[in-house]
Formats: C-alpha cells, structure tokens, sequence
C-alpha cells in the first residue's frame, strides 16, 4: 500500500491534495466557529452613519430599523436629515453608485432646525413630550413645557401631536462660534483669464 | 539694504556664539515690507468718539455683559465678565455712556455681526483707580495670576487664548519662550513695543518666569530683521537670566510650534501642547500688558497696532484703545479710500479681509493692512495644480499640501486625517508658493471645519442614539410591568375562577351534607323568592277569577288565561327550582300541605336530602309530569292549530330523551345500592309514582343479576361509597364545617349495611 503511493506519482499526488484539503477543511471549520460573528455587523455600521433623528421620513420607526432595510436591499436615499452626505457615505459603505436624495416631495432642509416651544401658548398637554423620540422636551401635565435644545435632533415630530400649534421648527442660525469657512468655488473647468476682472468688464 | 543685511548677520553671529539654534523644515520669504512703518515714532491715537466690544476677543467663551444700556462707565470699568474657564474680561477702554448692546460687524474671517457693547464717548476720560502692587513675587502666585485674570491678558500675537490659563497650567515647565519674533510682512508692533518698552518687557519676562516656577530656560527670541529691539533688550537684559536670541528670518518661523523648534529643538507631537515638552511661548505684547496689569492694576484697554499700507498718507504704529473703529485709526493715517484694493486685518499671510472699517480694533489686532492695487492686486484665479512640489518644500509642519488638496477637493476626510491635517497651523506658506494660486490654506480651513461639524454631528447622533436606545428601553421596562401586573391579575381571576369552580365541584356530591357553595344556596334562595312571588300572583289571580265568577262578569275568560298564566309561571319556577337545587337543606316543611305550590317546594327540598339514587329517581318523575304536561300543551296546540306546535314538539322529543338518559342513569344507581331501597323509612316521603318506578327498576335490576352477583356488587359499591365518605369527613374536619356530625354519621351508617352485606353474602356463600 504505502509502496504503490510512494511510487506512483499520481496516487502521491491526489493523496497530499486530499490530506491537505482535510487539514484547511478543519481549520476553516474551526475557525468559522471560534470566530463566529454575532448579529449583523453591516446594519451596525448603517447605523452609525445615520444622523439618529429617529423621525420616521425613511417610512421607518427610527434609524435603527432603516438601518436594517437597507441591510435587507432598501434604497439608501430615503434620508433627508442626512442629506446627501450621508446617502453618499452608505453607497460607499454598500458598494453601490449614491442616488439622489429622495426628500419625498418636501424642499430640502440643508439647514438644521431645532424645536422651540412658545412657552405662553402651552397648554403643558405632554404630548411632544411622548412624541419626542429623544426625550428633548422638559416638562410635566399642566406645566409648561420646554426643548431641551442641545438634544433636539429637529425631527418634526413634536409640531404636529401638538394641539395649539405652539411649537415652532427655528434653524440654528450661523455665528461666528459655529461659522466654517467655505470650500473655495471650483473653477477649473472655465479658462482662467475670463476670470480676470478686466474682462468681465467687456 | 546692503548695511541692514550686515546688521542681521553680526546680530546673528552673536547670537549663535550664545545659543545653539535648530533648523525649522519649510517656510518662505516674502518681502518684508517692514520698514514703512517704522519711519514715524509710536504714537498714540486720540480717544475715540466711540468705541466697540466684541464679547467675543479671545478664544473660548463669550464674555457676560455686566452694564447695561444708557450706563455711564468709566476707563478701566470691568463691562464684560469672563463667562467659564476659557474666557476673558472685558474692559471699557474710555468714559462715556453704553449706548448698545446688539449684534455688530466684528473682526472674523466669516463677516458675521457678533454681540457687542457699544461706548459714547463723554471726552472726559475718567478712568477708574487701578490698585498698582510693588511686592507681587513675595504675592501667592495665584493671587498674581489672579490679577492677570481679572485684567483680562489674553494672546496678543493674535490668537487671544487667555494667560491666565497658560501660566496657570501644571506639569514642569523647562523653556520659557517669550516671542518677538513677528516674522509676518508689514507688521511692526511688537518690533516698536520690544524698542520702546524693554525694561518693562524684561520685568515682565522675569514676572511670568516666577509664575512658571522659574524654568531654567528663559529666551526672548526674535528674528535678525529688528537690530533696534534686539539691542535695547540685550542690553536692558543684562544682569539677568533671560536670554534674548535672534536669527535669521523665515515665515514662519513665530509661529508657536516652530518657535520652540527653533530654539529648543524639541519638536511638538501632533495633537500635543507646547506644554507636553515642558515649553510656554507668550508674545511680547502679552507679557508687557501682563506686567502692567500686575505692576500698576492696568486692563488691557489699549494695544500697539502697525496701520499700514499704500493707500494711506503715513504708516506707522500707534497706541490704540481696545474698541476704536478701524476707520477711526485710518482717518488719522489719511486712508485713500480708492486706492485701496482691500482692507486687511493681521498680517498679510494670516490675515482676513475686512468688509468694513467700521469694525472694532480688538486685542488680538496687531497690524491694520490698506493696500494699494499695485501692492497687492486682487488674487488671481486658480488654476490646475501642475504637481510642482513648491508647496511641500514650503510647509513648515512637514506636510504634503498637495496631497492634502486633492483630498480637500474630493471631501476625503479620512484620507485627510490620515495625512495629518490637523497639524497644519494655516500659515499661508504653501499657497504663497504655489505657481498656480491656488487657494491652498483656504481648502484646509474648509476641510477642517467639514471635519470638526462632522465629529460633532457625529457626536451628536451618538448621544441622540443613546437617548433614543434608553427611552425605547423605559417604555418596554414599562410596559413589561404592565403586562407582568395584567398577568397577575389574570392569574388571580382564573385562581378565584377555579377555586369557585372547585367548590361548585365539592357541593353536588356532599348530597348528604349542607352546603358549603354559597353561590348555589344565593340561587336557590333566589328561586325560592321567585316561586313564592309567583304562587302569590296565582293566588291573587284565581281570587279575582273566583269573584269574576261569582260577578258572572264578560272577563271571566280573561280571569280564566291569567289563572293559567300564573299556574304556568309557578310551574316555571318550580321546574327551575327543581333543576338548580343540589344543595341539601335542613328545614322541614309540611309536605301535607294542600297547597299544590307548597307541596312543590316541600318536593324540591325533599329532593335536596335525597341520595344521588333518590334524586335521580324524583328527577325522572319530574321530567314524566313535565313530559306529559308538555305533551298535553302540544295536543292542545294540535287540536287549535297554533303556530308554536312544532316547537312543543321539539320540546316534547327533548323532554323524551331527557327522561330516556334519566331512567337510564338511574339504573346503573339501583343496580348499585339495592339495599338502600330495602329501608323506606329513611327515604322521604315520596308520591306514589316515584316508588312504583323504583320498584319496576329494582325488578329489572334484580332480573338481571344472581343474588351473589348483586351482593358482591353491593359490597364493591359500599366500600367505594364508604372511602369516598370518608374522604369528605376528613376533609370536612379539616375545615371545621358544621357537617362533620352528618358526615360521621352516614360513615357509620354505610358501614353497618356493608357489614350486613357482607353477612348476607356469608350466607349465601356457606
């Protein structure tokens, strides 16, 4: 037996392949369930790149379960507070070319709003506060209430479960302790002599 | 020029004799352009009509306002506290009135208005009494910095940080660099300063030197351009520890980072604080203003700043109270409005562009720029980036700025921080450089910004997950108590349910014994009610139809139906009654009575104490009167023809079978307890039909069985009826119920007929 395998090149051959295909086989088999991953990293990863205002305009109740849409093959560009900073990041992460935002018809808010609460109107019913997905808002039945408004993600979802309309999407406004400067316009595609100013004179 | 350049080289010989100086990579040189504004002497500008303070003059925090509109203050009055660790007190740097307090243009790259009190001027000049202290190094140094604190000293090279919190930091400080350096173009102020002021610069030096814990290594360094400054310091230095070093100029050779790498050699690592290698660099201007707070109790209520410029009539330095607008400082320099091409702030590396001259002169302004169009020309447009490698030559901070652009461009910020753009000090070099004007700094600031709003919003989102995760958690927490306390609750019910249920269970068998379900007693009660009410209504009714009757009125008819009715409803009743009641009782009642209702209610509790046998038996005499009662009704609908006749039929087939499952079980009991029967005494007295029917049923039975047969079978079921009697008498003991004595009794009893069984059966079997 071990004669007919030491000289017979071809049976020494398919026998080093098969005791070579066992020894990989076992380790892979070993190694795929010492280092099994719980849960699914990708929706993990998703996840962290949505902007968390849990608002609901993907058509789903938070980002979390968006997150594991688009795991599932959901479009990526049903984001709006993410804009599409974040519709490119997800392509990136997914692999796929980035559509268009999708703002489903609404103009798109590149700006970041925070809630505010015109405090003489309320009525201190709590229903932003059970609306708010971020417990943002301060207060108690028949007090007035107040946006927290470092924690206020301008989800929307506090205007509307609101009964007497007192409560106000206000953009953060641009100071000079939140102003960045600018990307310089590009202009590499016009000839840069009809830049001069001499010229637009013409 | 040929004179100057010897000066820097002897200067920079001298100084090389003294201390050994390290190579900075990169940097540039531009032309100077110093001299224009060194002609004239310092000077000072007039008090302003009005002056402007930004609360924003430093790094950090907003300032606090303390005054308030139409307040009348004086020179030197604290308006503005500091608000937080990182922030800065702000002083009124001339007498007047507060007329303002509002959103005004201030000196920022961005053109954004920013809060700021607005001054009128009473041109009185009333200053407060500052407190002057001699002995400030025999002070607590918490005290002296204190001082420099509440003076609100912040960096007046042109960031602004707060002194106060630079001396005040820990860890052991070996190099104390004071920085003379100014090696951007044009800007002369501290070169004046360092010229004018030296022995206050040196007590100054020695001031901040204490407060650091006297660090072996103190060093004003300058660059060789300012023989006049290095001289007067040289010489006013002399007799002390502090050094005074000049070399060689190159851009930017004053920024911090570089200084310290210059003369220590010691370079910071990214991300790290001068302090991290035992180094704190402060401006010449920050220690003389430091030393003035502390010496005489002076806020810095004025600066040194270099106006300069093509487009102005003379250039120079002046004196100029914190708050005076730029026009101010330029109408007196005889600014040429058309020839400037622009207004700059700082220098002209990094230095913005100023809107308007209406903006304030703050602490941190050193140089006011008005250029002409020949000096500096509007900026080219950019063009490609030809790949030169000019602006990696240039870079002080060992980067690859043209890396860093394509990265810029393409918002690759990992790509960006990978490649260390955070150490870029935005110093201009490489956009000086580069042959394609390329706004080079402009990208890194833009793409610093991105980076800094996306950690942010990034932490942001963090905290809001966090927020949102907990509060998803409370509600399930919640609701999880609710639906844990609605469970319990079901649990109770169903225990309550089935606890009733049990004792509904233990009452129909415990036939010998009153009741323990108090439900069934509350029904039967109930029923009873009911069955009194209506033999009351029949009575009344047949009253009424006697006298009818007797009247021989036309209602006699409708006497006779309501008589009917009533005997109905009482049957009704009756039959419920008889139905629901498995309870026994213990009253006796007259079942001689005449009253067909009384008697019906002495049947039904008679029922009440009967054996399972007995009961069984009056249950199929029942249902045959009800059967043949119903049977009657349905022959009587026949015969008129009524609609409900197949209904009565219906009900006839039911009462049918009824009775046929009644004779039936009733059987299986004789054939069980023969001998039972055998003792009329202890069975009520029952109607006639009921003992022809047991006696027809023990026929049958007996038919069927050999005597033995029967025996053996009556013994089977007296030991079974003995064991459950017993079970009963035990768990009524247990209870403490009144029927233990019953129960006791009819053990006993079943005991002396199975042993009279038992001998019956001996006899049979000799």
């Amino acid at each position: 037996m071990l004669e007919l395998i030491t000289e017979n090149a071809v049976v020494t051959a398919l026998v080093a392949l098969g005791f070579l295909a066992l020894v990989f086989g076992a380790l892979l088999g070993f190694a795929s369930v010492r280092f099994k991953v719980e849960g699914d990293p990708i929706v993990d990863q998703l996840d962290a790149l949505l902007p968390q205002t849990q608002c609901g305009q993907c058509g789903y109740p938070g980002c979390r379960p968006y997150a594991e849409q688009i795991a599932q093959g959901d479009e990526i560009n049903k984001c709006p507070p993410g804009g599409q900073a974040t519709v490119e990041a997800i392509a990136q992460l997914m692999g796929v070319d980035a559509p268009e935002l999708d703002t489903g018809g609404a103009e798109s808010a590149e700006v970041t709003r925070v809630a505010y609460i015109r405090e003489d109107e309320c009525i201190g019913c709590t229903k932003c506060i059970q609306a708010c997905p971020m417990d943002a808002i301060l207060g108690a039945a028949k007090q007035m209430h107040t946006v927290i408004s470092d924690e206020c993600t301008g989800c929307d979802l506090c205007v509307e479960p609101c009964p007497v309309d007192c409560i106000d999407m206000i953009p953060i406004p641009t100071t000079v302790q939140n102003w960045t400067w600018e990307k310089p316009a590009s202009n590499s595609n016009i000839i840069a002599t009809d830049k001069q100013p001499a010229h637009q004179a013409a | 020029m040929t004179a100057h350049a010897v000066t820097h080289q002897i200067i920079a010989t001298s100084s090389q004799s003294e201390r050994k100086l390290f190579p900075i990579p990169g940097g540039v040189h531009p032309p100077e352009n110093k001299s224009q504004s060194l002609n004239l002497p310092l000077s000072a500008l007039p008090a302003p009509a009005k002056i402007i303070l930004p609360l924003n003059q430093h790094i950090g925090a907003p300032a606090k306002p303390l005054v308030a509109i139409g307040e009348r203050v004086l020179k030197g009055q604290l308006v503005a506290s500091a608000k937080g660790f990182i922030s800065a007190n702000i002083h009124s740097s001339i007498s007047g009135t507060v007329t303002a307090i509002e959103e005004l243009p201030v000196p920022h790259p961005s053109g954004l208005p920013a809060m700021s009190i607005v001054i009128r001027s009473d041109n009185l000049d009333e200053s407060v009494t500052y407190e002057p202290c001699e002995n400030y190094f025999e002070l607590p140094k918490e005290q002296v910095i204190a001082k420099i604190q509440s003076a609100g000293i912040v960096g007046m090279g042109g960031a602004g940080f707060p002194t106060s919190v630079k001396l005040g930091g820990r860890g052991k400080i070996e190099h104390l660099i004071i920085n003379g350096t100014e090696c951007e173009p044009y800007i002369t102020a501290d070169d004046i300063l360092m010229q004018t002021y030296p022995q206050e610069i040196i007590e100054g030096v020695k001031l901040l030197a204490h407060l650091l814990g006297n660090p072996a290594d103190v060093v004003i360094g300058m660059e060789d351009n300012k023989p006049k400054a290095f001289t007067a310091l040289k010489e006013a230095a002399k007799g002390t520890n502090v050094q005074v070093v000049a070399f060689p100029g190159k851009y930017p050779s004053g920024g911090e980072k570089q200084l310290i790498q210059r003369l220590t050699g010691k370079e910071v690592p990214s991300g790290k604080l001068p302090s991290d290698v035992g180094a704190v660099v402060q401006n010449v201007g920050t220690v003389y203003a430091a030393y003035r707070a502390v010496k005489y109790g002076e806020p810095l209520i004025e600066r040194i700043t270099t106006v300069v410029g093509g487009a102005l009539q003379k250039q120079g330095n002046v004196i100029v109270r914190i708050g005076t607008p730029v026009a101010d400082a330029l109408s007196e320099f005889g600014f040429k409005e058309r020839q400037a091409s622009q207004l700059i702030m700082g220098g002209p590396m990094m230095g913005f562009t100023l809107e308007t001259a209406e903006i304030p002169i703050v602490k941190t302004s050193n140089c006011i720029i008005a250029p002409s169009y020949a000096e500096m020309p509007p900026v080219a447009p950019a063009q490609p980036c030809i790949r030169c490698g000019l602006c990696a030559e240039a870079c002080p901070a060992g980067l690859l700025p043209q890396q860093l652009y394509w990265y810029a461009r393409s918002e690759d910020h990992e790509k960006l921080q990978a490649h260390n753009l955070f150490d870029c000090i935005e110093c201009g070099a490489c956009s000086f450089v580069c042959p394609s004007h390329i706004p080079l700094v402009q990208y890194y600031r833009a793409s610093k910004g991105a980076i800094r709003t996306e950690r942010e919003e990034k932490a942001k989102s963090d905290r809001s997950r966090r927020r949102f995760e907990f509060k998803q958690e409370r509600i399930a927490k919640a609701e999880a108590e609710k639906e844990a306390k609605r469970i319990a609750r079901q649990k109770a019910a169903q225990e309550a349910q089935q606890k009733m249920a049990e004792q509904k269970a233990k009452a129909p068998p415990a036939a010998a014994a009153p009741a323990t379900a108090e439900s069934a007693e509350d029904t039967r009660a109930r029923l009873e009610r009911a069955l009194a009410s209506a033999q009351t209504r029949l009575e009344s009714a047949q009253a009424k139809h006697a006298e009818a009757v007797a009247e021989g009125s036309d209602r006699v008819d409708q006497m006779a139906a309501r008589v009917k009715q009533a005997e109905l409803k009482v049957q009704e009743a009756q039959a419920k009654l008889s139905e629901t009641q498995h309870t026994p009782t213990a009253s006796t009642v007259d079942t001689n009575s005449d009253d067909p209702v009384a008697r019906a209610i002495a049947k039904a509790q008679a029922k009440n104490a009967m054996s399972p046998l007995e009961k069984a038996q009056s249950n199929v005499e029942s249902l045959e009167n009800r059967l043949s009662k119903a049977q009657e009704k349905h022959q009587q609908a026949l015969s008129e023809g009524a609609d409900n006749a197949s209904a009565l039929l219906i009900g006839v087939n039911k009462l049918t079978e009824k009775l046929e499952q009644a004779r039936t079980e009733l059987q299986g009991l004789q054939a069980e307890s023969l001998s039972s029967t055998e003792k009329p005494a202890a069975a009520p007295d029952d109607p006639a039909a009921a003992a022809i029917e047991r006696a027809k049923a023990k026929a049958e039975a007996m038919a069927s069985m050999s005597p033995k047969e029967k025996l053996e079978n009556q013994i089977e079921s007296l030991t079974g009826r003995i064991a459950k009697a017993e079970q009963k008498l035990a768990a009524a003991q247990a209870e403490n119920a009144d029927t233990v004595e019953a129960l006791a009794l009819g053990v006993e009893k079943l005991k002396a007929k199975l042993a009279s069984t038992q001998q019956e059966l001996e006899q049979l079997n000799p």
